[in-house]
């Protein structure tokens, strides 16, 4: 059981700066989540809070009943600008937080193989991050969050540093990886799309000081209509109760007026 | 002005670094030969490289040169190896724990503008001209730069490493060893090269004053015989020493650069 849950949540930064006003949400055990919001409206924020980067102001988290107190690798996180280490190769990259967590080599040399075989880079293993494209280098970074077997999955606007192409590809990998092994997630973006495509619930976020405005239940509206059955996700975009759901996203963020006009 | 920093080629960079030794050498035995200066002050040129030939061979002050540089060498290497070992992961720690660097930084501080000629009374009080005293005296002059660049490199890692490698449960000597370090090398390697340059500096003048042995103790004895080429030796000796200790520092940063892509 690794619920996230926020009970009234506050961040301020300083005395002058509140980035979320009472934040409430829970993600339950193998859920599927994602927060879109305009940015600066304190999504990621809610992130760092979860991954124990940072602390609340006000009310509390928890995952898994616990209170989250500091970073750990029951949260593995998945950076925006992936954050591998640059002087590491693409397995010890993956090997580390096992190494971290005391795992014997023999054991640890296969779980890193087969997260390695997952990503499709058998042929990259001692290559380094540099050597790789950004696609890559977040296949390494998604690949190190996944051997931990976290319990929660923390994914911080994840392909926003890729090209258009390569974000589509990421995307659908995602979907096939989150279904065979199903993870509690909790997914930030801004692309309205990408969060309808890949979530079972999606978080709209007002402008700061952010709240949580509306969720929208995608995970009904993708089983009646069978989603699944389609493989691409041009063609999943196609669908009608895709387009229907988008645009009510869409429709709910643009009635969040520009802050300053 | 901005052309006349330009990178000039390397064979015209030599030809005029030869011209230029040239010419002090030249204005150097001019000097020497005018009757200007009795030549008992300034030996010229010849005069010199003839003693440093005669002194390669022939005892002065109970050892050859290269016993003498041999003696000054090993202090140096110890003094500084002591320096860095001590320095590098010091400042390493300060830059990772606030609380470190609040405990350690004033007193750092203060002992930092004590030069390292000032710790000559106090290690002649503690060594008498034995081994202690001028490896003290380097390791003042050594230390303050491996501290204060690890202390830098650390500190301006980037925090979504540093952060990554929280989420992923790395233990300290972990953090230290295997994040820290490698992220501030380049910054590290740069403080070894002017602690070298500074430790070198600080042996030579600790060895006029507390040492039995040693470049610097060969020119004080010089000095009491009137034997000005003799002093000059140990000049150039110092000078080309130092100038070989910077070039291999160099070369060991342009390689970690190169590495570190």
């Amino acid at each position: 059981m690794s619920a996230i849950r926020f009970e009234q949540v506050e961040k301020s930064f300083g005395s002058h700066v509140k980035a979320l006003d009472g934040v409430d949400l829970t993600v339950a055990d193998r859920e599927f989540v994602a927060i879109v919001g305009a940015s600066g409206c304190g999504k990621t924020t809610c992130l760092r809070l979860v991954a124990g980067f940072e602390a609340p102001t006000g009310g509390r988290i928890t995952v898994g009943g616990k209170p989250v107190t500091e970073p750990g690798p029951d949260r593995a996180v998945v950076f925006q600008q992936f954050a591998l280490f640059p002087w590491k190769t693409v397995a010890q990259n993956i090997a580390f937080g096992l190494r971290n967590k005391g795992m014997p080599s023999a054991e640890r040399q296969e779980r890193v193989a087969a997260a390695i075989d997952m990503i499709g880079l058998s042929s990259h293993a001692d290559a380094y991050p540099h050597q790789l494209s950004g696609g890559m280098q977040q296949r390494v970074a998604i690949a190190r969050a996944y051997v931990l077997e976290p319990e929660v999955l923390l994914m911080d606007e994840p392909f926003g540093a890729l090209d258009a192409q390569t974000r589509v590809v990421m995307q659908e990998e995602l979907v096939r990886l989150a279904r065979r092994n199903p993870r509690t997630v909790l997914f930030i973006t801004h692309g309205v799309e990408e969060a309808v495509y890949l979530a079972d619930r999606v978080a709209i976020m007002t402008r700061r000081p952010g709240r949580i405005k509306e969720m929208i239940d995608v995970k009904a509206v993708r089983e009646t209509e069978r989603w699944e059955e389609h493989a691409r996700i041009e063609d999943v975009m196609d669908l009608e109760s895709f387009i229907h759901l988008r645009t009510h996203i869409w429709k709910s963020l643009r009635e969040e007026k520009p802050a300053g006009r | 002005m901005i052309a006349s920093r330009q990178p000039l080629p390397l064979h015209r960079s030599l030809a005029l670094g030869a011209i230029g030794t040239l010419a002090f050498l030249g204005f150097w035995a001019f000097l020497a030969r005018s009757g200007l200066v009795s030549p008992l002050f300034l030996p010229g040129p010849v005069a010199v490289a003839e003693r440093f030939a005669t002194l390669t061979e022939r005892p002065f002050a109970g050892g050859t040169l290269p016993a003498h540089v041999a003696s000054s060498l090993q202090r140096f290497l110890i003094g500084y190896l002591l320096a860095a070992a001590v320095g590098v992961p010091l400042g390493l720690m300060m830059g990772w724990s606030r609380l470190l660097d609040d405990i350690v930084t004033p007193i750092f501080d203060a002992l930092r503008f004590i030069a390292p000629i000032a710790w000559v009374p106090f290690a002649a009080l503690w060594f008498g001209t034995g081994i202690g005293g001028p490896i003290l005296i380097i390791f003042a002059g050594a230390f303050p730069p491996c501290l204060i660049n690890a202390y830098r490199g650390a500190r301006y890692v980037d925090a979504r490493l540093l952060e990554a490698a929280e989420m992923l449960g790395t233990p300290g000597h972990r953090m230290i060893a295997e994040v820290l370090l490698p992220a501030a090398l380049p910054s590290i390697v740069a403080g070894l090269r002017i602690s070298a340059g500074l430790g070198w500096q600080s042996l030579v003048g600790a060895e006029l004053i507390v040492a039995s042995t040693g470049v610097g103790y060969m020119m004080v004895q010089a000095q009491g015989a009137v034997s000005t080429a003799t002093v000059m030796v140990g000049m150039v000796a110092i000078g080309l020493i130092g100038v070989v200790i910077d070039v291999a520092l160099r070369a060991l940063e342009t390689r970690l650069r190169r590495h570190h892509g």
